[in-house]
């Protein structure tokens, strides 16, 4: 459990992108060259369908890494928490 | 303990009493509070619902208090936020600053809620007449947070 914990990548789907995909989360395990927060997103919009769709370049997608605002660069690992969501609407 | 988030209603009143008791030097409290409209882009508004992003909300929040510390000259700064179902006029976020006079404490409270609308993670879902919507963020809002010259939102 641990083990495989380590390998793989939690994402977390919030709000709009929650109700597109249909889940909340899903653990998957990154391929090779797959690093960063803007690879992950291009990745995962290659599943197509609402994927491609809600993740196209253009769209306004927000990402966090562990908890933080992330940039294209920043990297993903193994074990990080990685949540895509559209802006914030809070306030 | 200045970040909260609940589900529950706040008390204003209460809320700022204990802020400015905390330390005898707060000569002035700015405070803000956000409420629901019946009305938005158009639509008439019966209920809302908001999600927040449990771990990475008490983060993003204690990070804008940290910063308006750092660049004013407040006492204390407080951020209550709502979560869950809400009506229209019911309150939403409650900001409230202290410092030893008015300009610092009005321009670290105007900051917070400009931060807050752009870099903490909140979302509004609207039930209107045509059904359940999400909001969509206003360019407005990114516009007020890149006035304190805050880097534009990260997207990736």
């Amino acid at each position: 459990m641990r083990d495989s914990a380590l390998e793989t990548v939690t994402l977390v789907y919030l709000a709009r992108l929650r109700d597109a995909f249909g889940a909340a989360h899903e653990s998957v395990r990154l391929p090779d060259g797959i690093a960063t927060a803007a690879e992950l997103r291009h990745w995962l919009a290659q599943r197509g369908g609402v994927w491609a769709t809600e993740l196209a370049p253009g769209r306004a997608v927000r990402i966090a890494v562990n908890h933080d605002m992330a940039q294209p660069d920043t990297p993903v690992r193994p074990g990080d928490e990685v949540a895509l969501f559209p802006p914030v609407t809070g306030g | 303990m200045p970040v909260r988030i609940q589900t529950a209603d706040l008390d204003v009143g209460r809320e700022l009493d204990a802020l400015r008791a905390s330390d005898p030097r707060v000569g002035a409290v700015a405070a803000f509070i956000g409420t629901v409209r019946d009305v938005n882009d158009g639509r008439a508004v019966a209920a809302m619902t908001l999600e927040h992003y449990p771990g990475m909300t008490e983060k993003a929040l204690t990070a804008i208090v940290d910063e308006a510390k750092a660049r004013w000259d407040i006492i204390e700064a407080l951020i209550v936020h709502r979560v869950g179902p809400l009506a229209p006029s019911d309150q939403i976020v409650l900001v409230g600053v202290t410092s030893a006079h008015r300009g610092q404490a009005f321009a670290a409270c105007e900051f917070i809620m400009d931060y807050l609308k752009t870099r903490a993670p909140f979302w509004k879902k609207e039930l209107t007449p045509d059904g359940a919507r999400w909001v969509e963020a206003r360019a407005s809002d990114d516009d007020a947070a890149a006035r304190w010259d805050v880097a534009p939102e990260p997207g990736a």
